[in-house]
């Protein structure tokens, strides 16, 4: 039989429209416009899931985003997704889900011993068992996952696409619901931008489910008009099924809109979600509010659910949820879902904690033949798979326990109701401060941070009358604030058979007697806490809200605790009888229901991730399969493999050929920048260790950029064009930070001094020759005089080179005869094709930046950022040479001064060669005094490059050492993690061409 | 997340600026003759205040200039935002 519990008439699915779907399995037909949860519950489906830790049988609690239960896996393959809630899931043709956290199935489900096992389960159990010892951590880690997972993340890449769009506008209403709508019907005749989010598929809110008059009419006609005429001004947008997740400073909230999720086909051409950034100028918050569970013995059957919950499926999906129901409240206005309930064919009693009870409800309860027990509490519940029986007993509120007969009562389904608890999550996270309201019996909003204003049960008002018309107005209101025009106010009359008043919630908590052993009093649905498991926090010391939240996980699963947060501070409250306000309230933060990475990652994935850099000649090297390295966003040809040569047979080669012939090498990356000014000098002089008064115009210098620390932090070669005009480069890596550091200066210390810095890094492209063969080369290339006397070491020329215009740089970083060609970028691979087509009487031979390391390593030139980090000074790196004495000031020097800078004991830059003279040191390794069993050994320094040279047959290293010049020649050990211990001797840093004839060809 | 006043640009999102630290430390004009003490007290000592800071942005994703912001730690409200070389404002005490 199909969807039996569906009523004959009412609710606003469409019954022509049939929908199948399939849940654990089996097939189900629901309608259009079902939930999936009502769907189920239409089709008397009650087991939906089994829970986080015990793995008790779970149905629906709730009919919205606040769900804990009934929670299942969505969809197939690469499209699954798990915890969602069901409550929210819109049933499409074809949709399938299944129950999480059961094996193998959920109404035989294995884990569920765990349920009899609970008292190995306490709270803080896992802090408890799996501490130590902490190598026994990956251990443990498998097994809590595997044990505690919600669902299956899908192995197989996301198919979808999910857009971001930034947002601006005057005024956001978070909430749909009467408030919501009437501040944005405010704002809006106003004239204002107005931006209205709501997460459900349909605006109204709460008064969709609820009976109630306008003017003493039907109020959901009216409700349709208000809707309407939104719809119709073009200054309100109005976004449906859509979550706002994130409020943070400066009125800038987050928010997810599922374009697609609930369509049968996936489009092509709409994104499956869409990521709003919004600015507001205001934001106005009418979120609502969450109905407050009962805490009482086994309250989680399946069966058991809010009353709010039990009126929306009835109301709105047609869905009777049971036929012999009880109602157990502590209020007034769950008791229209008990009429609502009758009206549709149920047998309903109801459990009152109040002995007092209204006239008009009482008269109405005997004219509906509902029995009520007044002054009576739920205290046990029966019933394997879905609740069949409860048991009540009479509450002694002067005694403050239970007294007189258990008495019994069948049911199938139990409504509960504990009051409203005002949805303060993103008024919170907006830095909003609560404080305790003892008439309702929670947190409402008190101090109002952001520019916002916070209405209707939102702000715990929940009187329809009030909010009608203080909503419309705070929608004048927020519209005037920012100078738009006011409207005419209205107003409206607006009724409910039974008003909300604020004195009729009885705080109710069975809590206040002791809990009883052997059934369990939920507090935490979804974390499995229980009453018992907040008072072990107690009594174990774990006494601050933040602790008790961490300790017990209350409040902690994908539901963020919207049902339980304000039941636990409630049993705290009593606990340590304080009042609420006392025991205070855990942080809320982002987001404000799970959402997909996917769409806070939008476009930026795959291609889009991270911008990749290439340059001008970069097609050459994928052509002639270079293998390439990332530095920075950068992609540099790491080496280029001959046939099938692995790494080191490369780089041999490579190497070989620069020493004996001609190398060649893409060096566009280096950072570029044009100096320009009258004071480029000065400051030069400045930003550099050493002296540049006296660079002639056509000469190259290298420098040392330090910061105030004294520290290195860049280097580089620096080149006069003309007569206030200087050629910069930097390290690849470190371009954007020096360009930074420049104009930090420029702009905030020295404002006179007259030098504009352009970054020229991507304008021209560099190619490097290098080897003995160069100047031979380039000769035939080049219409400028290479000759040694014309242009030596260290000198610049312009000119042209293979009829482009050129700047050639004779500077090494190979310790060989050097050119570094520039020609403007767009020629460099026209260029670059030459070379290669000349040179190969040379056997020019394209080297990566592995041979660059290795060469430079075997002249001991250093790599900023490798061999140094951040903490050495000139000094330590044996470069004294390159710091002025003369010079009075300049970034760093008055450092070199203190007390720190100039212990001798610092570490200073040498050369290692081991002894074995076949060991490469892994980088990174420690030298230490002595090599013990294990750590901790005295360490002296560290190797901060290695290589082995094939120039030299042998491995060399570059390392920090304590005191290190003072050991020149001394033997030293380094152990490795594989245990073997390491000797070697300590040498100078130039291991090849000590005298540096060859670059001075 | 801040919308910060570019003197030169205007209202911005935060995420185009990067804040340097508090403003308004000056560099010695004598560094060499002044002592350790007084160069560490430039190179490391910092305000903290709960309240009013001075701090020096940039406008990375945008003029690239740098320029100064006075802004109160506790309500991260940005009382003003002035261009470098501009006086320290005055902080009032309401
Ligand atoms: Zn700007």
């Amino acid at each position: 039989m199909s969807n039996q519990n569906r009523t004959i008439y009412g609710g606003k699915v469409n019954r022509e429209k049939p929908i199948n779907f399939v849940f654990n399995g089996k097939s189900y037909i629901g309608y259009q416009g079902d939930t999936l949860a009502s769907a189920l519950l239409a089709n008397d489906v009650h087991l939906i899931g089994r829970s986080f830790k015990y793995h008790r049988a779970r149905g629906i609690l709730t009919a919205g985003s606040e769900e804990p239960n009934a929670i299942v896996q969505l969809g197939l393959g690469a499209r699954t997704e798990p915890n969602i809630r069901a409550t929210e899931v819109e049933l499409y043709e074809g949709l399938e889900a299944s129950s999480q956290n059961c094996w193998p199935s959920v109404n035989f489900d294995i884990g569920a011993m765990n349920n009899f096992l609970s008292r190995i389960f306490p709270a803080g159990f896992y802090y408890k068992t799996f501490k130590w010892p902490p190598s026994m951590w990956l251990f443990y880690e498998h097994f809590i996952r595997k044990a505690a997972g919600l669902g299956q993340s899908p192995t197989a890449k996301n198919p979808d696409r999910y857009e971001q769009k930034f947002y601006y506008t005057d005024i956001t209403i978070v909430g749909g619901g009467i408030s919501g709508l009437l501040a944005a019907l405010g704002a809006g005749r106003s004239g204002c931008k107005v931006l209205l989010i709501d997460e459900n598929p349909e605006l109204g809110g709460y008064l969709l489910d609820y009976n109630f008059s306008i003017n003493e009419k039907d109020g959901k006609k009216w409700l349709k008009k208000i809707i309407e005429e939104l719809d119709g001004l073009a200054n309100v947008t109005i976004l449906k099924r859509t979550t706002a997740m994130g409020y943070y400073d400066y009125n800038y909230l987050t928010a997810l809109e599922k374009v697609t999720n609930h369509h049968v086909e996936f489009s092509n051409t709409l994104p499956r979600e869409r990521y709003w950034r919004i600015r507001s100028k205001k934001v106005i918050l009418a979120q609502g509010a969450f109905e407050r569970p009962l805490v009482f013995a086994d309250n989680d059957r399946p069966g058991i659910m809010m009353a709010s919950a039990g009126q929306k499926y009835l109301s709105r999906y047609g869905v009777l949820p049971g036929k012999s129901v009880v109602l157990f409240t502590n209020n007034d206005h769950a008791y229209l879902t008990a009429f609502e309930f009758v009206e549709k064919g149920a047998k309903v009693t109801v459990v009152d904690t109040r002995d007092l009870l209204n006239a008009r409800i009482s008269e109405k309860c005997k004219l509906l033949n509902i029995k009520v027990f007044k002054s009576y509490s739920v205290i046990k519940t029966y019933g394997d798979k879905k609740v069949n029986r409860i048991e009540i007993q009479q509450v002694d509120k002067n005694q403050n326990q239970l007294t007189g007969e258990v008495e019994n009562i069948h049911t199938d389904c139990v409504l509960m109701s504990g009051g409203w608890n005002p949805a303060v999550q993103l008024f919170s996270q907006s830095r909003g401060k609560l404080k305790y309201d003892l008439k309702i019996n929670t947190f409402v909003p008190d101090k109002i941070i952001e520019n916002q204003k916070i209405i209707g049960s939102n702000n715990g008002q929940f009187n329809l009358q009030e909010n009608l018309n203080e909503s419309f107005e705070a929608g004048i209101a927020a519209a005037n604030e920012l100078n738009f025009n006011s409207v005419e106010k209205v107003n409206w009359t607006g009724k409910e058979e039974i008003e909300f008043t604020h004195s009729d919630v009885e705080p109710y908590m069975l809590g206040k007697k002791k809990v009883t052993k052997g059934s369990k009093h939920f507090i935490d649905f979804q974390n499995d806490v229980t009453a018992a498991d907040i008072f072990l926090a107690q009594r174990e010391g774990y006494i601050s809200v933040e602790h008790t939240k961490r300790y017990t996980t209350t409040g902690m699963g994908t539901d963020q605790g919207k049902t339980s947060n304000v039941n636990a501070l409630a049993l705290m409250s009593h606990i340590h009888n304080k009042p609420v306000d006392e025991i205070g309230h855990t942080t809320f933060r982002p987001p404000y229901a799970p959402q997909t990475i996917g769409a806070i990652a939008g476009r930026s994935v795959d291609k889009l991730f991270d911008p990749v850099r290439k340059t001008s000649i970069h097609e050459w090297h994928v052509e002639n399969k270079a293998v390439f390295e990332d530095v920075g966003q950068w992609k540099r040809p790491y080496y280029f493999p001959q046939n099938k040569e692995d790494i080191h047979q490369a780089v041999k080669r490579e190497c070989l050929a620069v020493r004996n012939s001609l190398g060649i090498l893409d060096a566009s990356t280096l950072g570029k920048i044009d100096l320009q000014g009258p004071d480029a000098a000065k400051f030069l002089n400045m930003i550099y260790t050493n002296a540049w008064s006296k660079l002639e115009i056509g000469s190259c210098r290298y420098g040392l950029m330090c910061n105030e620390h004294g520290m290195i932090f860049d280097d580089g070669v620096t080149s006069r064009l003309g007569e206030n005009h200087y050629h910069m480069t930097t390290t690849t890596g470190g371009a954007a930070r020096v360009m930074s550091w420049l104009e930090e200066f420029l702009q905030t210390e020295w404002l006179d001094m007259k030098v504009f810095c352009t970054s020229v890094t991507e304008q021209w492209a560099v190619l490097s020759i290098s080897g003995p063969n160069s100047r031979k080369f380039l000769e035939d290339l080049t219409n400028i005089d290479l000759s040694k006397e014309n242009f030596p070491f260290m000198k610049f020329r312009e000119g042209e080179v293979c009829g482009v215009k050129a700047r050639i740089f004779r500077i090494s970083f190979t310790g060989e005869l050097s050119y570094e060609v520039n020609v403007p970028a767009r020629y460099g691979r026209y260029v670059w094709e030459k070379f290669m087509e000349h040179g190969k009487k040379y056997n020019i031979t394209p080297y990566g930046t592995e041979t660059m390391h290795v060469l430079r390593a075997e002249k001991g030139f250093i790599i900023v950022g490798q061999d140094t980090d951040g903490s050495v000074t000139p000094s330590d790196m044996n470069m004294d040479w390159i710091v002025s004495k003369k010079k009075e000031d300049f970034l760093g020097k008055r450092s070199y001064t203190r007390s720190d800078t100039v212990r001798h004991d610092r570490k200073k830059f040498v050369g290692l060669l081991v002894n074995d003279k076949k060991t490469i040191l892994p980088e990174g390794s420690h030298i230490v005094e002595k090599a013990l069993k294990q750590p901790p050994m005295k360490m002296l320094g560290h190797i901060t490059s290695s290589y082995y040279s094939p120039t030299l047959g042998y491995p060399i290293a570059l390392a920090m050492l304590k005191d290190g010049i003072s050991k020149m020649g001394e033997q030293v050990v380094v152990p490795l993690m594989n245990g073997k211990i390491i000797e070697a001797t300590v040498t100078d840093t130039i291991f090849y061409d000590k005298e540096g004839k060859r670059n001075n060809e | 997340m801040f919308i910060i006043n570019c003197p030169y640009c205007g209202e911005r999102d935060q995420t185009e600026f990067t804040c340097h630290g508090e403003a308004h430390i000056a560099r010695p004009d004598n560094p060499s003759e002044i002592s350790d003490e007084e160069w560490g007290r430039y190179l490391f000592f910092r305000e903290n205040p709960k309240g009013t800071h001075f701090e020096r942005w940039t406008h990375d994703h945008g003029c690239r200039r740098w320029f100064n912001v006075m802004r109160d730690t506790v309500t991260d409200q940005i009382i003003k935002t002035y261009k470098m070389g501009e006086a320290k404002p005055e902080i009032s005490n309401e």
